[in-house]
């Protein structure tokens, strides 16, 4: 679904760039959902924004459903691939009403922005239609999540990009919105690319993840590789250790490696 | 046990406003002697606000109400804006979330650390730079003359928390209380400031108070946890035993996190009962 070949971004000129994206190249089946982990810095939102097309200065090759992409995406494209990002109360109008956030897309894309259409992309992320005229200052979190889902959904999407739909979140309402998306999942055969700092969000929702590291790939390994605590590169295992809390003897190895 | 350092009991933090009152912490009682103690709970639970009221800094606007709040041998509830300048920093101090906020962006780290120290002790600007110096070494700053020298904008997030702690250190509180340390960090740079904070705090003999929304770092990390919702603690256990705990609002926490280890389907969600935000044996 999503072919990736010999990507680089670099930001700002050449000789004092920064180099963001490295000579990364992966593969996304249909239907699949990918995870892509990473500390800050590593690379792994702007990878996605080179293939949603948010940043224009890549090179390279990247292909979504069989086209190759070029520096700008058609309308095509922008309807097959939609985004959910980290922080809804960002991403969402704040003076606009929640009918009209739904809408807007709908608008561009001349397709039918009938009533019947906004209160059933409500109830497919499990609100209701009261929620119809109401801000996202005056709705939790949590609902704010699921409006922005169900803003990336009513296009019909084939391609779903997340990043870090759950960061922002209490865990209680993270569970809601990861079986939300789980669901929705499996309902209408949509191909993730999740992008998370969060080694169990992503063993959770994936089957297989990439760990990034400085602009590169280090290792592409299956979510059942992980759980079995058998990744082959050190720095996977070490995210994995890390993310069973604090263990003195752990952190003790962490400063050893980093001096040697 | 020991004298406890610090002693709270039936805590009230109300906010007035045009729709009625916000009840922010409703009888929250706790002790704190010299350890790691946790404070868990969502956004909203009142953990937060429980740490700002023992410095005495909650909002002007919000009622803060209590049997007793009490360090060592000072009543803080009644204590004059003199006395707490003397307590603020000095033997009580706080680490915020993130140092970008915390940190003056127009001054040198070390003027920064140094003025922490000369606020509260008599010394020269030369003692207090060595002083300084001492402290960024402990907190595991190698080059500690350059972050000396820095900006605070020139630091990693993971330094700038250490250069937090540093400047919290200086005066050798009795009290730390840390408020999301090591949440705007990455996953191996928090547990390497947690260690050094875990190393000062046990070498010093401080009592500290951990407020973090992060259940299985907090297990892993402190000695004992208040468990938070809707303004009370549901439960008190010791870290360790934090996977046998008995309310059902912990173990509902607990079990809606994705595992690593294990495969699930389907996450458990939270069902909240209304009776969790009932003081005990007075629900419905």
């Amino acid at each position: 679904m999503i072919e990736i070949e010999d990507l680089n971004v670099v930001f700002g000129r050449a000789e004092r760039g920064v180099h963001a994206v490295r000579d990364l190249s992966l593969r996304v089946e249909e239907g699949e959902s990918f995870g892509l982990v990473g500390e800050s810095g590593s690379g792994k939102s702007t990878v996605l924004r080179a293939i949603a097309g948010l940043i224009t200065d890549w090179n390279g090759r990247i292909s979504v459903a069989g086209q190759p992409q070029g520096k700008r995406r058609d309308r095509h494209f922008r309807r097959q691939v939609q985004m959910v990002f980290q922080d809804p109360y960002g991403s969402l109008h704040p003076r606009h009403t929640i009918d009209r956030i739904l809408k807007e897309p709908l608008k561009i894309h001349r397709m039918e922005a009938s009533r019947e259409r906004i209160v059933q992309a409500l109830e497919e992320v499990g609100l209701d239609a009261t929620f119809r005229f109401r801000f996202p200052h005056q709705i939790s979190g949590g609902q704010r999540q699921r409006i922005a889902v169900a803003r990336a959904l009513i296009m019909e999407p084939s391609v779903l990009f997340l990043d870090e739909p759950t960061s922002a979140l209490d865990v209680s309402i993270q569970a809601e919105i990861l079986n939300l998306l789980a669901r929705l999942r499996r309902e209408r055969g949509l191909t993730y690319l999740l992008v998370s700092h969060d080694l169990a969000v992503v063993g959770h929702m994936c089957e297989r993840l990439a760990v990034m590291r400085q602009g590169q790939v280090v290792e592409v390994l299956a979510v059942e590789q992980l759980r079995q605590s058998t990744p082959d590169h050190p720095y996977t295992r070490r995210l994995f250790q890390a993310a069973h809390g604090y263990d003195p003897a752990f952190v003790a190895q962490l400063a050893d490696e980093a001096l040697g | 046990m020991a004298e406890p350092l610090l002693r709270v009991e039936d805590l009230h933090i109300t906010y007035h406003t045009p729709k009625g009152p916000v009840r922010a912490v409703r009888g929250v009682s706790f002790d704190l002697g010299r350890e790691k103690l946790g404070i868990v709970g969502e956004s909203g639970s009142g953990k937060s606000q429980t740490g700002r009221a023992i410095l005495r800094l909650t909002d002007r606007r919000a009622e803060v109400r209590a049997r007793m709040l009490r360090f060592a041998d000072i009543d803080l509830l009644s204590a004059d804006e003199r006395t707490l300048r003397q307590v603020r920093g000095k033997r009580i101090s706080m680490i915020l979330q993130d140092p970008k906020f915390s940190l003056n962006p127009v001054m040198t780290v070390g003027r920064q650390i140094d003025e922490a120290f000369l606020v509260h002790e008599t010394a020269s600007r030369a003692d207090a730079r060595q002083r300084t110096l001492e402290m960024l070494r402990a907190v595991r700053i190698r080059d500690a003359e350059r972050v000396y020298h820095a900006y605070p904008h020139e630091l990693s997030g993971g330094m700038g928390q250490r250069v937090m702690i540093a400047m919290m250190m200086i005066p050798k509180p009795d009290i730390i209380i840390a408020d999301e340390p090591t949440s705007a960090l990455d996953v191996t740079i928090s547990l390497q400031v947690l260690a050094i904070l875990d190393d000062m705090v046990t070498r010093l003999g401080m009592g500290l108070i951990f407020i973090s929304h992060d259940l299985s770092l907090v297990a892993s990390f402190c000695d004992r946890v208040l468990i938070m919702y809707a303004g009370r603690i549901v439960e008190t256990c010791r870290a360790s035993e934090l996977d046998k705990a008995r309310h059902p609002y912990t173990q509902g926490l607990l079990s809606c996190l994705p595992s690593l280890d294990q495969k699930t389907d389907r996450l458990r969600t939270l069902v909240r009962d209304p009776s969790w935000a009932e003081p005990e044996g007075t629900g419905p």
